[in-house]
Formats: structure tokens, sequence, C-alpha cells
């Protein structure tokens, strides 16, 4: 009530922009059901419907509907948003929750969730930026972010398969108390990384062909899930865990230890990404990654991963990432706040998922 | 929406309910093959008949729970329709359901009054609630139930207490009771039996359902008797009728199984499986049994006789409380699944979709499942061989269609009980656990799946078999156990048995012999 005018201020701004984005939503919307570029690509997508392939489907959708955001951001910023550089920086800033949103899209395939990813993230970025850690140089600092991620892993796994708990609380209770460890560590401060090869690899130099090392890192992740996933015994008995629990242990699958080996899968994707974080910005915070897990979600959602279990796709993981994070560096160069940018993702999650129940029931 | 209102009643009573020509399907299975039935006020009505027979449905079509694909229900001379089970209760017609509905987290008074608390401006009257809750339990016998109790707390007799008190909660003209005695002590059963008469005096219609006969012979006034999803007698005098006719009635098939022939005593084999003092507390007594390559043998009894469970347990499924499982002389670790499969045995569930199926998944991938490590190399699946095993499975168990990669939920029930079986075959399995391997199996379906147990026994499976279908048990088993709560009161060869002969055994349990 207090910010009445100063709201109503930005409300008529944004009123104006507003114009632009619901526009823009609504072709979104249309991208992802039949209306929009259906013309030129129905044979396309009516022969995939004939096969059953759902999630091809939808990647094709959310292809159209980056498609779609690289005209707008064409279109309202013509020089800046296609410009190599404003690329790397779209695919750095991708790279980051875009490994960690694999290892959280093979929990969800389970029939799992795991909301501690931000934490752990937080937890693994200053434990691998102390000053007792840094002594050790790069091989340290990403040894012990990835030994963080991993036993924050096998925290949350023993207790959900072997404690019985339910993957909400446990995984919740691993948010506070790694957020705790993670400011108990840092006294909350900022721990500026003085190991240069760490910084190194953020710079220009070691870019190769011109694509940053992170974006390499994301996209290794996204090939071996992919294959993890949909061509090995463990992506099999994921799916099946997550689909028929019941089914799958009366089938002689160990569910329990397949459940630990899921969580400890997203605490290395963690460890990784906390990594690739210290790089990018140079130091450890207790604040990193902050609502991860909500990103992480998200993306795996509008990529078509069933968030009850039983189907997943890293692919669409990878795209609802890619989707999430242009929209965010388009909001930016239009200078957009990111109040409008929320509101923008939020109508996305809601049209992707009804797009997902339209296509089920028809 | 507006459901029709009863009509005044005439001089000449009508019966209060009619049902007739009711049909309902699910997939693969005619549930109820125009049953009719007809109910009069202030009796009691028993309905008979084996599992399977329809009883579960229909009580939940007049529930308003299931919506029948056909046939007309008239209520007090008037044409309804159930739409949903709050238009059954608006009508005066409750269901007491076997498996409580009952929110145990909610105290007893809340419970009774779900859905139509006494409340001012939205505020729930909970001392109103509590008196009224109160003097209904004190009317069913049992005041010392604290309307402020959890539900949770209360053993299952008192629960059942209140699931009557909630449905006389509303102004009920016929209530359906769901084998209410399966859970109750004797005396409880005697007070059960009063609170039925009390009702019926008061002209309150009581649809009851119940697998003992002495029970229907006590408290029944008219029995229909149920038999393939239809009435097979209607409206026979409870106290009269002899037992043997209402049997007869019962078991009396219009659907000849057609069931493959027995091969024949060959060489006695070591057995394959050993159950050695094998118990659980609560559930099965000790039981001993050796089964050998090539034999099947068959647990009947009611449910609730420890038939699943003792399956179940022989699984890993649930941990034994005293003996052991031996395959080929080896006990087996309790309580694990997994050793279970390592050791060679397999089991096809009863629910099949909840237990068994990965319903999202193609056959290919529910036949492999078990067999993981056969397509890989080092956790590298290779896909082709995947394909090519579950092609050949599914040819050697002609299921229909023979495409591997459909969505194994399109499958009839028979198709995917035959996935589930095939399942097994590719993981190279000696013993055979079927729980219900027909249930929800079209009739012509059954004969085949019969042929392909029997043609796997042949091939040196092991099989135990549990069904509540008695002509199932007997006309495939080459051995049967017959189970009365939780023992083994008989064991023959199956063709020294007869479906009435097992039926006494399991319903009157009269040990003859």
């Amino acid at each position: 009530m207090l910010n009445s005018p100063g709201g109503a201020d930005t409300g008529a701004d944004t009123g104006a922009d507003a114009d632009a984005v619901p526009g823009a939503a609504a072709t979104l919307t249309k991208a992802a059901g039949p209306p929009g570029p259906r013309a030129p690509a129905k044979g396309g997508l009516g022969g995939l419907r004939g096969l059953g392939r759902l999630a091809d489907l939808r990647n094709l959708s959310l292809l159209g509907v980056l498609a779609v955001l690289a005209v707008v951001g064409g279109i309202t910023k013509p020089d800046e948003f296609l410009s190599t550089d404003n690329l790397q920086l779209v695919l750095t800033q991708a790279s980051v929750i875009g490994v960690v949103t694999v290892g959280v899209t093979f929990v969800i395939t389970s029939g799992g969730i795991d909301l501690s990813v931000g934490a752990i993230v937080a937890l693994a970025s200053v434990w691998a930026t102390t000053l007792a850690t840094q002594d050790y140089g790069f091989g340290g600092i990403l040894l012990c972010a990835v030994l963080v991620g991993l036993g924050c892993g096998l925290v949350n796994g023993v207790l959900i398969a072997y404690g019985g708990m339910v993957p909400f609380i446990a995984t919740l209770a691993m948010l506070a108390s790694a957020r705790g460890l993670a400011l108990q560590i840092s006294d909350g401060r900022t721990q500026v990384v003085t190991v240069k090869p760490v910084l190194d690899l953020g710079l220009r130099d070691s870019y190769v062909l011109g694509i940053p090392p992170l974006v390499l890192i994301f996209a290794a992740a996204t090939v071996l899930g992919w294959l993890l996933l949909g061509r090995t015994t463990f992506g099999r008995r994921t799916v099946a865990i997550g689909g028929n629990p019941e089914a799958a242990r009366l089938a002689g699958i160990d569910v329990r230890r397949q459940r630990l080996m899921l969580y400890l899968l997203s605490g290395l994707c963690c460890g990784i990404a906390a990594f690739m974080l210290v790089v990018l910005t140079g130091s450890g915070q207790n604040t990193n990654g902050n609502l991860y897990e909500l990103d992480a979600i998200a993306a795996a959602i509008i990529g078509g991963t069933l968030l009850s279990g039983g189907r997943g796709t890293i692919t669409g993981s990878v795209l609802g990432v890619l989707v999430f994070t242009t929209i965010t560096n388009l909001f930016a160069l239009n200078n957009l706040q990111s109040d409008v940018q929320q509101i923008a993702k939020g109508a996305i999650i809601v049209a992707a998922v009804l797009v997902q129940k339209g296509r089920s029931t028809s | 929406m507006a459901p029709p209102d009863p009509r005044p009643r005439q001089s000449d009573p009508p019966p209060l309910l009619t049902m007739s020509g009711i049909t309902k399907s699910f997939p693969g299975v005619r549930a109820l093959d125009g049953v009719d039935l007809d109910v009069q006020a202030g009796e009691v009505h028993c309905l008979l008949g084996q599992n399977g027979a329809g009883k579960s449905t229909l009580i939940k079509v007049l529930a308003g729970a299931h919506q029948p694909d056909g046939g007309d229900i008239v209520w007090q001379g008037a044409p309804v329709v159930l739409k949903s089970p709050v238009a059954a209760m608006r009508l005066g017609i409750a269901t007491i359901y076997q498996e409580l509905d009952l929110v145990e987290g909610l105290s007893v008074a809340e419970n009774i009054f779900l859905g139509h608390e006494p409340a001012t401006a939205g505020f729930v009257r909970s001392r109103a609630a509590r008196a009224t809750a109160a003097e209904l339990l004190a009317r069913l016998g049992h005041p010392e139930i604290d309307p402020r109790r959890l539900v949770g707390e209360l053993s299952a007799a008192a629960q059942q207490i209140v699931s009557m008190a909630r449905a006389l909660s509303h102004d009920v003209r016929l209530i359906v009771m769901d084998e209410p005695s399966a859970a109750l002590d004797p005396d409880e059963v005697d007070n059960l039996f009063r609170i039925v008469g009390d009702l019926t005096t008061g002209g309150v219609a009581v649809v009851y359902i119940s697998h003992r006969l002495e029970e229907i012979r006590r408290i029944g006034d008219r029995v229909t008797v149920l038999k393939d999803g239809r009435a097979a007698a209607r409206g026979l005098p409870a106290r009269t009728t002899p037992t043997r006719d209402v049997v007869a009635l019962m078991t009396g098939r219009d659907v000849e199984y057609a069931f493959p022939r027995r091969t024949g005593k060959t060489t006695p084999q070591e057995p394959v499986l050993r159950l050695q003092g094998l118990a659980r507390t609560g559930e099965f007594e000790p039981v001993d049994l050796d089964l050998a390559p090539g034999e099947i043998v068959g647990l009947a009894g009611l449910v609730g006789s420890g038939r699943s469970e003792i399956l179940e347990t022989v699984y890993g499924a649930r941990r034994p409380t005293a003996g052991r499982v031996l395959v080929d002389g080896r006990p087996l670790r309790p309580g694990s699944v997994t050793a279970a499969v390592r050791a060679g045995l397999g089991l096809a569930p009863e629910e099949r979709k909840a237990q068994a199926l990965l319903m999202l998944e193609s056959v290919t991938r529910n036949v492999s499942v078990s067999s993981l490590a056969r397509f890989s190399r080092a956790g590298w699946l290779d896909r082709g061989a995947e394909r090519d095993a579950a092609r050949r499975g599914v040819r050697d168990l002609s299921l229909h269609p023979d495409d591997p990669e459909r969505p194994v939920r399109t499958l009839s029930g028979g198709n995917q009980q035959k996935a589930v079986l095939a399942r097994w075959l590719l993981r190279g399995c000696r013993v055979l656990l079927l729980d219900e391997p027909t249930r929800g199996v079209d009739v012509g379906a059954r004969a085949e799946l019969y042929a392909v147990i029997r043609r796997l026994a042949d091939d040196g499976m092991a099989v135990l078999l549990v069904s509540s279908e008695l002509p199932e048990v007997l006309g495939l088993a080459d051995r049967v156990l017959v189970l009365r709560e939780g023992r083994v009161v008989h064991t023959a060869a199956a063709d020294e048995l007869d479906e009435h002969r097992v039926l006494d055994l399991v319903m009157e349990g009269s040990p003859s012999c």
C-alpha cells in the first residue's frame, strides 16, 4: 500500500511493456500449442504424434518457444541479443543451473524430489574456497566441491532410501542445514579466489573455439545424463522405480540402493555446479545457488519430466533451462524489472503444464 | 443435477429398491451381466457369491460409486440415477465398506458427521456433534466409545461401529454392509446382529454380504445368489434353503472353463522349493510344503485366509516370523525380494497394475525390467538384444497384439498378465508364484492363460498358485492346500477334491474325514 505511488509508476512503465510481454507469452503458448507454428511443422508434428513420441513433441514445442524468444530478441534488441558475446553469456548463465537440473531430472524421474540443491551448491562453493582449501590449488578446489556435493547427496540418499524419510522432508532439512553450515564456514563473507588456474578458466583466453569451458562442462553433463537415462540399466531402473516403485521392487530391483545412487548423483551435479560457480564469480558465498531448487524443478517440469515420476527427459530439462535463461537475458536487455520476469516465468510454467495435460488427455 | 424426488409411498408397498438388468463392464471384464435385485423395506437381504461374482461391483453401483452401463434402478417406486455417493446418500442409501472408509486422524464425532457437520455460519457446532454422536453410539450398544477419541486409536470392531453410526447419522432407508462380521469377535457379531435387528424393526432395509452361511441363516430374510455377474437365484428364503442348493447355485457355471490336461505323474524329483514351518504371526500358521519342478500346487481359501500372505512371504516381500524358505536346498535370506529373484523365484502379483506393471512403459520394457543385467555390459544397455528377447517372449506366449513396442496399458488384462509371465521367463525363473493369475481376465482369454501355465510346468517350472476361483485351483493345480483363517486345513490331490467339498471346508469349517 505504502509503495503504491512508486508502484503505480513502475506499473505504468511495465504497463507499456506489458503489451510486449503478454504478447510474447501468448505467442509462446501458441508455439507450444497447436495454432502457432503449426502450419509449417504440421506434417512433422503429425508424424511424431503417430509414433507416440510425446517427449520429442514437447522438445519440438520448446524449441519453438526458443525460436520465438530469439525472434523477439532479434526484433527488440537486434544488435545486442544475437551478438556472440550475448550468446556466450546466455549459455554460460545457463550452464551452472543446467548441470544442477540434469541431476534433479534424475531424482524427479525416480519419483523423488531434491530441494537441497541450491544449498548444496552454496555449501560446496564456500567449502571449496576457504583459505585452507585454496592452498591445494585447482585440484583441491575441484575435489573439495565434488566431495562436499557427494557427501550431502549421501546423507540425503541414506535418510531417504534407508531411513524411510520422505524426500521432501529429508532434502528440506538438508537445505536448512547446508545453508547454515555455509554461513558458518564463510561467516557471511565473500571468499575471493586467488588460485589463478581457476580464475583463468573463466577468461576469454580459455574459450575453446569460442565456447566457454563452463558451457563445455554443461554440454558434457547433458550428453552424459542423456546417455545415462536412456541407454543404461541405471537409467532404466530410475524410470522403473519412478513409474511404479512397488512393481520395481517385486520385479527384483534393489529400490533402496537405486534411490541412494540417485541422490548421490544429484549431489555430484551440485558439486560440479558449485565449482563452475566459483569459476564464474571468482569467489564462494553462502548466498550462492539461491532458489536453484525451484528453477531446476521448473525447468525439468516444463521440459516434460513428470513430477510424479516415471518419465523424464534430459533434453527437455536442458531446453527448459535455456528457455528460462533466455527470458532472463531478454528482460535484462530490455531493461525490464525482475518482477515482470518472475511473472512471465510463472506464466510459462502454467502454459507448459497445461499443454502437457491437454496432450495427455487428447 | 436434481435427482427425482422419491414419490410418496403407495398403499400397496412396492419394493423399496428394484434393480433390474444392471450391466457394468471394465476393460477386459464384464463384471455385471444383467443383475436383478429387489429389496423390501425392513428386511435383511443377503447377497451371496464367490469372489468375482460381482457383489462388490453391484454394491458400488448401489452406493453411486460406479455408474452402471445399463439397467434400471427404481427407488421407492420412482426411477433414479445414482450419479454419485452423495446422490445415493441423499436418497437414504448408506454403504459400509469392508475396508472402512474412515479418516484415522479425525475424531469419532468428526468422522460420523464428515461432510454434513452441524454448523452455524460455517462454524462446526462440535458440542452438538459430539452429543448426537454419543447418542448414536449408545443406540448401537457402544456408549463406551468416546466421540472425542481419534478413530485411528480404535480397534477394528469399534471402527466398524463408528462406520455404522456414520450411516445412521443420515436419514437412512437402506444400509449395505459388506462382510461386516469379517473383523469381529463372536460376541461382537452378536451385537452386530442385535443392531441389524433393531434397524429392520424400524423399517430400514439391510443388504448383507457375507461368506458365512450360518450368519445368513441367523439374520437373513431372503438371499440373492450372484454368479458370473448375474443373479443365479433371487429372493430365496434365507433360513430354509438347503446349504447344498446355495452352494450349487454359487458354483454352477454357464461358462465351462477349459483346463489343459494334466500330464500325469513323472518320476519324483527333488523339490526346488521347500517351505519349512513358514509362518507369520497373525497372518498364517506354520506351513510346510515341497514343490517339485513341473508341479502346480494351488492354495485355496477365502480372502483373508492367508493365501496371498503366504505367497508374498515366500517371495520375500514380507518377513516371516518363523520358519524358512529353501530353494534347491539352500535357505533364502528372509525378507529380501532381491534374494528370492536371484534364486529363481518370480511373482505375478494379485494387483497387476499396482504391483507388476510399469504402465507408462512399453511391453518390451516391462518384460526386460527384471533381466536388465543380461542386456548390458558395464551398465550399458544393448537395446537391440533387449528388443529381440522381448519379441521372442511375446511370440512364445502369443501376446496380442504382438508388437512389443506398444504401451503395456493398452493391452487387455490377459495379455498384460502374459507380459508379466514373459518377464519371468526371460529372467530364467524356475519357481513361479501366481496370485490370482486370471483376475481381470476375460473368460475366453483365461483358457489360453491356463494352457500357458500348464505348458510352463511341463517344461519344468514349479508353480505355486493362489486363486479365489475354486474351479481354477481345482482345474489347474496338481495338488491343493485348503486354507481357513491362516491354517492349512486340508491337503489333497486336486482330482480328489471338488468345489462343494472345498467350499464346505473353507466356509462351514466342518473338518470331516
